[in-house]
């Protein structure tokens, strides 16, 4: 058991660390770059291309680096850390989907455009009425309904896209130039999102509707999970360091504002939170890297434990500072607005809490250490 | 970084396993997952079999006992320790008194006293807190004023645990009343049958008698037995108190506490979505308090104590807590039934849930209470 990083992961953490913290050095770069479409930096992206972000978890043959869920995290807690609006979540995960079900050429193509930082990949997962179908017509399928939100799906060059087929649940590769209609709206943390309608369009199946389409995409989401917790904790040690460096600055009745034990002790539990979140983060990653086939479940407890800190270290973070939280101008309240979003994305904490409390005569006490 | 133990430390884990699960008397073991008192002769044998073994004290020095562990090695054996429902060893000779005597008394004290507190033939009592002097410690005012060979020791001390046993006193006594609090203070060890020492219960809102009260009335306490040097005794105090980072949490009790709860109430959790989410929720804390336990014992091999740490007493005893008022409301009106005896058909868990819960009350404020953790956290880890 080590929980320490080795010299080549620091390295890479160093080198986005100096990259987005020079990208978004302070509240007004960020709000820049996310009051002008696409919502990101065009040219952060190919940056992180450059550090070798984008490819990172791929294997080497198929364009990647070969590198593995921690090295993803660390990546993760940075763009946490300066809440940076680069969607290097979603195309990794959806990368990961095609990684697993994609063909050889598909692979080789998807994953070298999207390492090489020339492709934003989208992920269409979530509908709001009728499911998206697939229609297979020889060789041939055709995608028909529509997914919103849609993650920077306006702007995405290929979609990756879920759809009912009549063999279950299918998985496509949709270029959306092509009979597809996207309306594009921004999100209330400075991200884009869209509404994508598939009329008709012609569509890639990523392997065979079915089972293995559904662990893949079930795995997609745990590892996604995992990742956005990374990001989380980044976000909310920042948030909880410009809380207490706002006690220690402000001043009111003549005196600082940690003067008073009851701001203080508040901003201890902050710290609790943070930490307990930050060590089942770390530890799913590594249940993540050791077996996937128990990354599953260990998502599902990240997105309890880090659901639970968000709200707590979101809420405590404006109410600490008072009325300047409240503010556009001032960081902190982005930093609340970002956590809210990674908490609703993918399942939230109660949704996930009544998924595990189904299982809980199940077994007598949970060991986090594997067998 | 990696999640697995190395062949190593797995196999470490399987051999405290192994013993605590065979070795301990079942009886004693038994006791403990009952949630029942220990005799003093139980908590005696428990120590003496592991001392027996070597593993009763293996935070100690290595020439007094001691094993040479990593900080993982220490929490393995602690956890595994509490998983097989075996007491510790008794906090006030292994992690308090013996520690302190190692690093700071004369080698004629570590002979005299450092076998016989390991192997628990003596028991220690704690003479810290008085009746003025809680959280704010070092306003304490027991006295120890030096006559000739002998230090006469007048005042009182509060909270002593378990005092009803104790053989010997390690006390924190004011050598020094012109000096600034701090200053002024001197560690003693007080053998509890020197005249003019007595030992008065204090009965407790479970019903128990575990803490006492001990005064002191002119004790005359040879000065051979002052702690290392006279007004230093704060520094042993701050190295007593700060230097176990090893199970500060009681993580693998409230484990097995909850575990046990879910056992004897498995189909009512299974049919109630609400009892089950709940059980869930305390579930995924005490998992990520544990994770944090091994961060932090995986990141102090260098000595440093990981800032986490302070979170583990705060959290540890706050889920300590949870769990026992969930035993209470999962058995309901029959809570109430905490005198039934023979006869009764109340099963045994739910008569000592409510005085288990009650007692357990006290464990957010021994230890440094935890609006002092709060307190360390901001000042400490936050700047504040």
């Amino acid at each position: 058991m080590d929980f320490t990083l080795d010299s080549e992961t620091t390295a890479l953490r160093d080198a986005v660390r100096g990259l987005l913290s020079k990208a978004y050095d302070s509240s007004e770069t960020r709000r820049e770059v996310t009051t002008t479409d696409p919502g990101f930096g065009e040219k952060t992206w190919t940056r992180l291309a450059e550090l070798g972000v984008l490819g990172l978890p791929f294997a080497e043959q198929d364009g990647g680096f070969g590198a593995g869920p921690v090295e993803v995290g660390v990546v993760a807690a940075e763009i946490g850390r300066v809440i940076a609006p680069e969607p290097v979540i979603e195309a990794i995960t959806a990368g990961g989907i095609v990684a697993d079900l994609g063909s050889a050429e598909q692979r080789a193509d998807v994953i070298g455009r999207l390492a090489e930082g020339t492709l934003i990949l989208g992920l269409a997962l979530h509908e709001i009425g009728e499911p998206v179908t697939a229609t297979q017509d020889g060789d041939a399928w055709t995608l028909t309904g529509t997914k919103e939100p849609v993650l920077h799906g306006a702007r995405a060059d290929l979609l990756v896209v879920t759809a009912q087929t009549d063999a279950g649940l299918g998985v496509f590769l949709v270029d959306p130039s092509a009979d597809v209609e996207r309306t594009g709206y921004r999100t209330h943390d400075g991200g884009r999102a869209a509404r994508v309608t598939f009329q008709g369009a012609s569509a890639q199946p990523l392997g065979e509707p079915g089972d293995a389409s559904q662990r893949a995409l079930d795995q997609a989401i745990a590892r996604a999970r995992i990742a956005y917790g990374h990001e989380a904790v980044g976000a909310m040690e920042t948030a909880l360091r410009t809380t207490t460096e706002y006690l220690k600055t402000r001043k009111q009745f003549g005196v600082t504002l940690n003067t008073f034990q009851a701001l203080t002790f508040r901003a201890a539990d902050m710290y609790v939170s943070v930490e307990l979140a930050k060590s089942a983060v770390e530890w799913a990653t590594l249940v993540l890297a050791d077996d996937p086939d128990r990354a599953v479940e260990a998502a599902e407890r990240v997105r309890v434990q880090v659901g639970k800190a968000s709200r707590h270290v979101g809420q405590e973070a404006i109410q600490l500072h008072g009325g300047i939280g409240m503010t556009a101008e001032y960081s902190v309240g982005h930093y609340t607005s970002r956590l809210t979003a990674i908490d609703h994305w993918l399942g939230t904490g109660d949704e996930l809490l009544a998924s595990l409390a189904g299982q809980v005569t199940t077994y007598g006490t949970l060991d986090p250490l594997p067998e | 970084m990696k999640l697995r133990l190395s062949p190593e430390d797995a196999a470490f884990r399987d051999e405290m396993r192994e013993f605590f699960t065979t070795k301990i008397p079942q009886h004693i073991r038994d006791t403990v997952a009952a949630r029942h008192e220990l005799s003093k002769e139980q908590i005696v044998e428990s120590v003496q079999v592991m001392n027996a073994a070597g593993l009763a004290v293996p935070n100690w020095p290595v020439e007094w006992g001691g094993k040479d562990w990593t900080p993982l090695q220490r929490h393995l054996w602690h956890e595994e320790m509490q998983l097989a429902a075996v007491p510790p060893p008794l906090a006030f000779n292994a992690s308090m008194i013996g520690p302190v005597i190692a690093a700071f008394g004369s080698q004629e004290m570590k002979e005299k006293f450092l076998p016989a507190t390991a192997n628990l033939d003596i028991w220690w009592s704690q003479g810290f807190s008085e009746p003025d002097a809680g959280s704010d410690l070092a306003s304490l005012r027991t006295s120890a004023v030096r006559d000739g060979d002998h230090y006469v020791v007048n005042g009182q001390k509060t909270w002593t645990t378990l005092g009803q046993y104790g053989d010997w006193i390690f006390t924190l006594v004011r050598t020094d009343p012109e000096a600034k609090k701090q200053a002024g203070i001197s560690m003693l060890l007080i053998d509890m049958t020197t005249p003019g020492l007595t030992v008065r219960p204090i009965e407790l809102i479970d019903g128990g008698h575990e803490v006492n009260e001990v005064f002191f009335e002119d004790v005359r306490v040879p000065a051979e037995n002052l702690v290392g040097e006279e007004n230093k005794g704060w520094t042993y105090a701050k190295f007593l108190l700060g230097n176990e980072r090893v199970g500060v949490a009681p993580v693998g009790s409230t484990k097995r506490t909850l575990a046990q709860a879910k056992t004897a109430n498995a189909e009512r959790i299974a049919a109630d979505p609400v009892l089950a989410a709940r059980v869930a929720s305390l579930e995924n804390e005490l998992l990520s308090l544990e994770l944090t336990a091994l961060r932090v014992v995986a990141h102090s091999a260098d000595g440093k104590p990981h800032p986490a740490s302070s979170v583990l007493k705060l959290k540890g005893t706050e889920l300590q807590q949870a769990v026992t008022e969930l035993v209470v409301d999962l058995a309901g009106p029959l809570s109430l039934a905490s005198g039934a005896g023979d006869g009764s058909e109340v099963p045994d868990w739910a008569r000592v849930a409510t005085p288990q819960y009650l007692n357990y009350r006290k464990a957010s404020i021994y230890g440094g209470s935890n609006e002092v953790q709060r307190q360390i956290i901001a000042k400490t880890i936050l700047g504040l």
